[in-house]
């Protein structure tokens, strides 16, 4: 099953490789990543998309947590929450087909955001799954080149923005 | 107590720090990028500075202090080479949990990543075998980084921590500041367990008619050897060790089972495999412990008791996990066992299973044996020598044959199978610990890999007692093809070129002995004991295809053990 996940992190640099490092020593999948800094400079929000029974998304969830620069780790799957994600498409297009690729292109609600005598270049931002089918909609017309930019989510509400500078953990000896 | 001062550099804030974390030695090797911290070294006369002959070296003897003292043991190697040869060793005490903090010099700041002379991305080389790495590119960001790797590495789950030293920071000035407290924010190991959680599991014990308690390295590192033995005593629960947890509950003692697992004892493993409740305490389930996982304890209510919380469930899915400190998880759940269950039948059918197969090894032949010269070091030392085995049979036997009394008595490279790392290890725990014999045990394999540390045992005339079990050939290694591969003994037979190591070690001028007779076994070992004027080596040579029984094959279930060999085709 598919699960998404959200850590906020300590952002520095390494973070994002000791994450995506422990993805790949213990073999498990890694579907995307995305990661930037949040509302706190000192924090980065990782959004992960990755795949597993019940027994391996419990490892992940506590091999993240063990990760020293993980501060929280939350299993969004199944709770109420936003995800987007962004495309950019170069697309093909002639003359015939030009007003079919707009009206889809409304369908969609993408932008046109470059135009040639031969291509448009499309932004989508949606769920993965409006992006997946605008990807199929859009094969039969060529697809030139696309880049994804991976799951960002957030849970709706109010509950995950407790984590302030203030709240940090202050370990004595 | 926070401690603000004058301008130092980044050279004298290296040892001010490592003052203020109690540190007594630095195991190390010189070089380029390093030159202004042994500049300032020159005048440290409070931290001894032991040079090894390899950054190898340095590691494994950082671990091998680590574990025979509970401190935290310190590296400091140069950049490059210095690093990369350090990987083997953070790797071992990473997979044994040991504490040690490894400092790397670096190039300047300002060539990083420039592939400059004698650069390594040792950062990158070394996350997934360390628990923390940290590059310092700032003088001010010294102190705390260095305050939080003693802290990381001795905390938790202990382990390696990496602290990379570029040349320039090392010049440079700042205020000397030693933070009070740490702050990490993501940093939160659970100590106390959950009370829920130890009163159920408190409930399931006191109503087991066959509880089993199943202890492993945390229980050393937590210095939860007391309480371990309190609850067992108390409640009369039979307890076997995993190889790090040897010692844990001395050998001696009616309820210790001895080892459990691949090598482990026959009784330990059918206790496993007949137990209605399995306490698992600070121990994680090793493939070379479970064997098959599908058929490991099926019988039994699992409780697993760990600092860590991903070493529960990762093997093994456990019906009651407590995550936290074994030592304070023990002594809440003395406090809950009001009532101890009635073992007196469980405790008589182990003991019959005990008679039925004991360790046995052969003894008619005339040959020297390793299972006799260990049985006898562990006789004239009482079990009571701190003894660090290398990797291979002789380290399965050493578990076997040697009764461990005290918990920090066996060191031996146990997650990542290092040859190699007995001899610096020992050499590490020999200047830990001075008021207990250090024993060093190699087989001829691991004794050559890194052999050029006997200069370092002889330079400091430590009074280490390095016996070498030699049957010329990788034994282990020769079992398995033996027993699986056909009998091709693919480049195992040592015999032909190995050196007279006698001649070897007297060349380092430590004194050095052979012998192939049993009979000669009792008196060199009271020699070597009795010697304190430094190193004395003894080299026993054995009998030359012995194997290590009992045996569980890799994969296979605990049950189906090979008891010994009647012949080369027939295992019972």
């Amino acid at each position: 099953m598919k699960h998404t996940i959200s850590v906020l992190v300590e952002n520095k640099f390494g973070a994002l490789n000791r994450v995506a490092a422990m993805f790949s020593a213990r073999g498990f999948n890694l579907e995307s990543i995305s990661i930037g800094e949040t509302e706190d400079p000192e924090i980065s929000r990782m959004t992960i998309v990755t795949e597993g029974d019940e027994q391996i998304l419990g490892q992940i969830v506590k091999q993240l947590n063990r990760l020293i620069d993980t501060i929280k780790v939350l299993d969004l799957t199944g709770a109420l929450t936003v995800e987007r994600e962004l495309a950019l498409i170069t697309v093909f297009y002639q003359k015939s087909n030009r007003s079919e690729l707009i009206g889809l292109c409304d369908i969609f609600k993408a932008n046109v955001v470059d135009i040639t005598q031969k291509t448009f270049t499309l932004e989508i931002v949606g769920p993965p799954e409006k992006i997946d089918s605008a990807i199929n909609i859009l094969i039969p017309f060529g697809i030139k080149e696309m880049a994804r930019s991976g799951v960002v989510a957030l849970s709706r509400g109010e509950q995950l923005n407790r984590h302030k500078k203030g709240s940090s953990e202050v370990l004595a000896i | 107590m926070t401690s603000k001062g004058h301008t130092l550099i980044g050279a004298e804030i290296f040892f001010e720090c490592l003052r203020r974390e109690g540190v007594e030695y630095i195991f190390g090797y010189p070089g380029g990028a390093l030159l202004k911290i042994y500049e300032k070294l020159y005048d440290v006369d409070d931290i001894k500075h032991i040079l090894v002959r390899h950054e190898q070296g340095a590691t494994h003897m950082a671990e091998g202090y680590a574990r025979a003292t509970g401190k935290v043991g310190v590296v400091l190697v140069t950049s490059g080479p210095g690093a990369t040869n350090t990987v083997t060793g953070i790797a071992n005490a990473y997979m044994d949990s040991s504490p040690i903090v490894i400092f790397t010099g670096q190039v300047p700041t300002h060539l990083i990543g420039n592939d400059a002379f004698q650069e390594a991305d040792i950062l990158g080389i070394t996350r997934p075998i360390t628990k923390y790495n940290f590059l310092v590119k700032d003088v001010n960001e010294l102190a705390s980084t260095i305050r939080k790797a003693f802290f990381l590495a001795r905390t938790g789950r202990p382990g390696p921590v990496l602290v990379d030293l570029p040349k320039d920071v090392m010049n440079a000035k700042c205020t000397f500041e030693y933070p009070e407290k740490v702050e990490i924010r993501g940093y939160k190991p659970t100590v106390q367990g959950h009370t829920m959680q130890i009163k159920k599991a408190a409930a399931k014990i006191k109503h087991a008619k066959k509880p089993l308690l199943y202890v492993g390295g945390g229980i050393i590192m937590s210095e939860a050897a007391k309480e371990l033995t309190f609850f067992a005593k108390t409640h009369r629960i039979p307890v076997t060790m995993t190889l790090q947890g040897l010692g844990a509950l001395p050998a001696k003692d009616e309820l210790s089972l001895g080892m459990l697992g691949m090598h482990g004892t026959y009784w330990a493993n059918q206790a496993v495999n007949n137990c209605d409740v399995l306490i698992a305490l600070g121990a994680r389930f090793d493939d070379r412990v479970t064997g098959k996982t599908e058929t490991f304890a099926t019988q039994a209510y699992k409780i697993h008791v760990d600092i860590d919380p991903t070493a529960i469930d990762k093997n093994v899915l456990v019906d009651l996990p407590i995550v936290g400190d074994v030592k304070h998880i023990l002594s809440e759940l003395s406090v809950e066992m009001t009532e101890s269950p009635d073992t007196e039948e469980w405790l008589k059918t182990i003991q019959a299973w005990r008679e039925d197969c004991p360790l046995v090894y052969e003894t008619e032949d005339g040959k020297l044996r390793t299972e006799y010269v260990i049985e006898q070091i562990s006789e004239k030392t009482g079990g009571e020598a701190i003894v660090v085995a290398d990797v291979g049979q002789h380290q399965m036997w050493i578990a076997q044959y040697y009764q461990f009394n005290n918990p920090r008595l066996q060191i031996s490279s146990a997650g990542l199978g290092t040859m190699g790392f007995s001899l610096p290890a020992a050499i590490g725990a020999a200047f830990g610990v001075q008021d207990k014999p250090v024993i060093s045990i190699s087989g001829d394999g691991g004794f050559m890999m890194n052999i050029q540390e006997l200069v370092t045992a002889a330079y400091h005339k430590i009074p280490l007692k390095i016996f070498l079990i030699n049957n010329s050939y990788l034994g282990m290694v020769r079992q398995w093809q033996e027993l699986f591969h056909e009998k091709k003994y693919s480049f195992t037979d040592l015999s032909e070129n190995n050196p007279d190591y006698v001649k070897v070690v007297a060349s380092f001028g430590i004194p050095a002995f052979s012998t192939d007779n049993p009979n000669e076994v009792s008196e060199l070992l009271d020699k070597a004991l009795a010697y304190n004027e430094g190193p004395i080596f003894v080299e026993f040579k054995v009998a030359r295809e012995d194997m290590v029984f009992p045996m569980v094959p890799a994969g296979a279930s605990i049950s189906d053990m090979m008891i010994k060999r009647l012949n080369p085709k027939t295992l019972v």
